[in-house]
């Protein structure tokens, strides 16, 4: 008796853990979101945020290739040049199209192009942000 | 294609594009983004303003 009244009250202590279940829009909404900035927010029927996150960011990255901008290689061999792979690589799709196009070398030619690099990074750092909250929507967090 | 933008004007896209993602990704109503969206971007320009007088200063 003494046993099974401790034992309840270690469950009350005991914070709980919220687990969300594994369902297919909560694998589907983030992969999606990641390959094209705003499309997670799309196929859930939030047209007006998924079409101002997919012209933001598309628009952002954009705008660093136009300005010269360059965009980092996974072998970078230097610490910032890594990190710098870390936020190209969050823009999904556009960073695999820009690789695979060749664009993006970065042959600075004027004050501003650094500009360019710092926009890429940000375009693929701001779609993370977009990816996890299409997650949230996903699995019902947010609205 | 290439473009040259000016300091200022880089300074104030990039304001743009970051409050529509901030605005839209750190609210859950409609009015709450919008205006989350406006503080970002009156935070970001005026950083830039700020942060341009102060080196203005400095270089006297």
């Amino acid at each position: 008796m003494a046993n099974s009244t401790t034992e309840k009250a270690k469950a009350a202590d005991t914070p709980k853990i919220e687990t969300q279940p594994i369902t297919t829009m909560s694998v589907v909404v983030p992969a999606v979101a990641w390959l094209i900035p705003g499309a997670g927010h799309l196929i859930q029927k939030r047209w007006g945020r998924g079409l101002l996150l997919m012209g933001s960011i598309c628009t952002m990255f954009a705008l660093g290739l136009a300005l010269q901008g360059r965009v980092y290689k996974p072998n970078g061999g230097d610490i910032l040049d890594m990190l710098g792979f870390v936020g190209n690589i969050g823009a999904g799709g556009l960073y695999i199209v820009t690789r695979a196009m060749d664009w993006g070398q970065g042959a600075i030619a004027h004050a501003t192009a650094d500009y360019g690099t710092k926009y890429l990074i940000v375009a693929g750092l701001l779609n993370f942000i977009a990816v996890a909250d299409a997650y949230h929507i996903a699995i019902g967090k947010k609205q | 294609m290439t473009i040259q933008l000016s300091h200022f004007s880089a300074a104030v896209l990039f304001a743009v594009f970051a409050s529509v993602v901030f605005g839209i990704t750190q609210r859950n109503s409609t009015r709450e983004m919008v205006r989350y969206g406006l503080y970002c971007f009156a935070m970001f320009t005026g950083g830039v303003i700020l942060a341009g007088w102060v080196m203005w200063l400095l270089r006297r």
